[in-house]
């Protein structure tokens, strides 16, 4: 039973990595170009040590994206939020952070916090339109993300929270102190963030929250029926809205890697795009912990080894249309194996009851 | 008349599964055939094979007394054979004649869809059956009954001249269930043939012209209903004799465990539901709660589990008020729950059993220790259910949509009869559930009385409320109409009752 679950959980991911490769691979011929080759060029440029290092990097932020959008996914949430909760995690942990000063551990652990809840509160309010006011959390957070990019511009004016280094074309946070940095680690001649082993930290507690405590049985259980579960006496509206308080405050830890070992401060230049890559990477790595880690290494590997396609006369874009199709792959691939699983337990259901008829026989 | 459909020797083999064995049946033209087994009897799977779905690996079929081989369901559609499933398949955003010509359309050049002439002919077909149908009406407003007219009108518009039902009574209440049966007589009295599967004896034994008992994969005997009775049915479908439920002695305690007092609830928009409702069930006894479903039986369920607030009024479950009470502190004081609406209120589908089996246990011992969740106990407690139960399932990590209906049923009453319950709100206890699993749930109920728990029973079977109830309180239209004596009530006074005329 146990070998089984493993079985069909790898091979519905790997089916959908494999039928997108061949995908690309024909579009790839089609232009004249080896796939065979291109592969190649792009497998050793990106498992290169100096470009695994900042891959790693990615995979950080990506990952908590990514369980930011599992979180969600379990409660039928489609958390598209999470570009608008994490600007406000980094943005005001950035400003706290560069406020304050505090011994070295207090302040990462205070920014961190603050991260969480700035994310986690911008979050409730799309919870609470859903729960009180039956507003789709789709269309919410949407305008959510715009709201809160343009509320972040503005406090980001000079004579507000913002500053204008010299030399420099972008406003950004007061750095934050040295007490609130934190150290990076050396890793394959490169620097790794160690908010590394906090995104592993989110998964691990992740993991253990969903599947071993009544919190997170009550939360899947609203989930995978929503009537069911408050027949059992589980407050499922306000189920809802704590499981969307806790993806957004998950989705506020996406950009602290950046922030507390590289940048120190927070500037318009922080990327967008995590809700769905989230979104992407929960779903590949069907909302578990460790698939979800391996979903989100492997985007941040093929965006790494983009650039390098264009010096073999293949447009980097190619990585784009491999991402879109292993994610439509995946989804196909999931229904299949769900469909096969429950085929085999009716056909042992059905087993049982013919035993049952020939033991009666017999006696 | 002659035989209009010859089954015999039909077999179908899955890998280590006999689903059919030996099936033999002959079905006259122009008769009502009941097909009646327990579930998992293969009734479905000879329906199918009827139907084209599954081709038997064995056997002959002969339809008009040719030999047929029937490769999917157009080739069936092509011989006048046609099926109305239990689930029905119609689209709700259409009209009603647009869902009857789907996938049949009359078309001119093959894309021009010829509406008059559908209409024409749908008309005609409602005219010559009897069915109440208006093309033009929009699905979504019609309810359950109507819904079934449609799709019969669907199978006679493709031109079928046998109708397969496949336990067409499960979804309808009392007054459709007999307006169906007229229907069916106009059916077979204009020269149609209708087979009929069921497992509800009594509807059986008043419509079929004949009637064949399936047990085990195989067809064991055809019966003339004026030839059998409804024990000797039972027995054949379970092939021996029925467990009955044992009397015990009614150990009717003093305290009120369940004291609802002029309840009433309105809905969101201001239509009043229940109305001033009165009733008081004490431990040790079995309250049945008879009504036409709709009359605010499911409201009423609602209040005493506190997922709503009486308007005005109170309801008192073991001492507490569940209008300030949560439901999770309602469940804990010891209140055991059967949802009449299984898959959506009691079962967590895509999940195992044993996850299921936490499911409105989670929040005390033995389910749960403090914040965690006890897998270990959850296994080992399903374990026991499916035991004592008798819940066909190879183990207790088969999803629970992998079951058949009544095998759920069954999960489902262990599970709100563990930890010795104080009150039990059982709502359509045995519905779709066959004979032999009636029985068992019949039996533990009655001993969950004799050990002193009180049981609210919420049933639409007539033959259900008699056979348990201490006392029978009739709800209609928001409000207990009158509580009856069992054993001073005849059947016919009970239905009075429930349709709303005054008792004397």
């Amino acid at each position: 039973m146990k070998k089984d679950k493993v079985f069909w959980a790898t091979v519905a991911p790997l089916a959908a990595v494999l039928s997108a490769l061949l995908l690309v691979s024909i579009i790839l011929s089609l232009q004249g170009a080896n796939p065979i080759e291109i592969f190649q060029v792009m497998i050793s440029y990106g498992f290169d040590p100096r470009n695994l290092v900042s891959e790693l990097n990615q995979t950080v932020a990506y990952y908590l994206a990514g369980v930011a959008a599992a979180i969600g996914f379990k409660m039928l949430l489609f958390n598209i939020g999470i570009d608008g909760q994490y600007r406000m995690g980094a943005f005001f942990g950035a400003v706290v952070g560069a406020a304050v000063s505090l011994p070295p551990v207090l302040h990462v652990l205070l920014i961190v916090i603050t991260a969480m809840l700035a994310g986690g509160l911008w979050a409730s309010i799309a919870g609470y339109l859903k729960v009180r006011r039956g507003v789709s959390e789709v269309i919410s957070n949407i305008m959510l993300n715009f709201i809160a990019a343009a509320i972040i511009a503005f406090l980001l004016g000079e004579d507000l929270l913002g500053i204008l280094p010299e030399g420099s074309q972008n406003v950004q946070t007061r750095p934050i102190p040295l007490s609130g940095q934190l150290p990076t680690f050396k890793m394959f001649n490169g620097e790794v963030y160690s908010f590394l082993f906090v995104a592993i930290l989110v998964g691990v507690a992740y993991w253990i929250m969903l599947n071993k405590t009544v919190f997170g049985f009550n939360l899947r259980a609203t989930g995978l029926s929503f009537r069911a579960a408050r027949s059992s006496g589980v407050n499922a509206p306000g189920m809802i809205f704590v499981t969307t308080v806790l993806s957004g405050a998950i989705a506020g830890l996406v950009g602290l890697g950046t922030l507390l070992s590289d940048t120190y401060s927070y500037s318009m230049a922080f990327p967008s795009g995590f809700a769905f890559t989230g979104l992407s990477l929960a779903l590949l790595g069907r909302n578990h912990p460790v698939g979800i880690f391996f979903a989100a290494f492997l985007w941040s590997f093929l965006e790494r080894s983009a650039p390098v396609l264009e010096y073999e006369g293949v447009p980097p874009e190619i990585v784009i249309v491999m991402q879109g199709t292993i994610v439509l792959a995946i989804v196909i691939a999931y229904e299949v194996v769900a469909r096969i699983n429950l085929r085999q337990q009716q056909r042992a259901v059905g087993r049982v009851n013919v035993e049952l008829v020939s033991d009666k026989e017999v006696k | 008349m002659g035989n209009i459909l010859e089954v015999a020797g039909v077999e179908k083999k899955y890998p280590g599964v006999i689903a059919n064995r030996d099936v033999s049946l002959l079905v006259r033209e122009g008769s009502i055939h009941a097909i009646i087994g327990e579930n998992g009897a293969g009734k479905s799977t000879l329906m199918k094979t009827l139907y084209g779905l599954i081709r038997p690996d064995l056997g002959s079929i002969k339809v008009f007394g040719q030999e047929v081989s029937l490769k999917s369901p157009q080739d069936a559609i092509a011989l006048g054979i046609g099926m109305v499933h239990q689930h029905f398949k119609l689209a709700d955003n259409a009209t009603v004649l647009e869902n009857v010509i789907l996938g049949s359309e009359p078309s001119r050049f093959g894309f021009v869809v010829k509406f008059d002439e559908a209409r024409k002919k749908l008309l005609e077909i409602a005219e010559t059956y009897h069915l109440d149908i208006d093309p033009d009406e929009s699905l979504s407003n019609l309810g359950v009954g109507e819904r079934q007219r449609v799709e019969i009108a669907k199978v006679l518009f493709r031109g079928a001249k046998i109708l397969i039902l496949d336990e067409p009574t499960a979804v309808l209440v009392p007054q459709e269930v007999s307006e169906l049966f007229d229907n069916l007589r106009d059916l077979v009295n204009k020269g149609l043939t209708v087979l009929f599967i069921s497992h509800k004896l009594d509807e059986v034994l008043s419509i079929a012209d004949d009637i064949t008992i399936m047990r085990q994969g195989t067809t064991v005997v055809t019966k003339k209903p004026a030839e059998t009775n409804k024990k000797e049915l039972a027995e054949l479908m379970v092939g021996g004799e029925l467990p009955r439920p044992i009397a015990g002695i009614q150990k009717r305690s003093s305290e009120s465990i369940l004291s609802i007092k002029g309840a009433s609830y309105s809905r969101f928009d201001g239509r009043e539901i229940l109305h001033n409702l009165n009733l008081d069930l004490h431990g040790g006894e079995i309250l049945g709660l008879a009504g036409v479903e709709g009359n605010g039986q499911s409201e009423l369920i609602e209040l005493i589990m506190g997922l709503l607030s009486p308007s005005t009024g109170s309801v008192e479950v073991l001492g507490l008020d569940t209008s300030t009470t949560q439901t999770r502190d309602i469940r804990n004081a010891g209140v055991g729950y059967i949802p009449q609406d299984r898959q959506r209120d009691g079962l967590l589908m895509s999940a195992p059993l044993w996850e299921n089996r936490i499911l409105g246990h989670q929040f005390a011992t033995p389910m749960a220790r403090g914040i965690w969740i006890n897998k270990n106990a959850a296994a080992q407690d399903s374990k026991r259910v499916v035991e004592e139960f008798d819940v066909r399932t190879p183990g207790v990590n088969v999803l629970a949509s992998a079951l058949s209906g009544g095998n759920q049923q069954k999960f489902i009453v262990g599970r709100e009869l563990s930890g010795a319950p104080k009150l039990i709100i059982a709502a359509q206890p045995t519905r779709g559930v066959d004979v032999g699993a009636q029985a068992i749930i019949w039996d533990h109920l009655m001993k969950a009385r004799s050990s002193g728990a009180g049981i609210l029973l919420i049933s639409a079977d007539l033959e259900e409320l008699f056979s348990l109830s201490d006392r029978i309180a009739v709800i209609y239209s928001g409000s207990i109409v009158s509580v009856l004596d069992p054993s001073m009530t005849s059947p016919e006074d009970l239905g009075l009752a429930m349709t709303g005329a005054k008792t004397a």
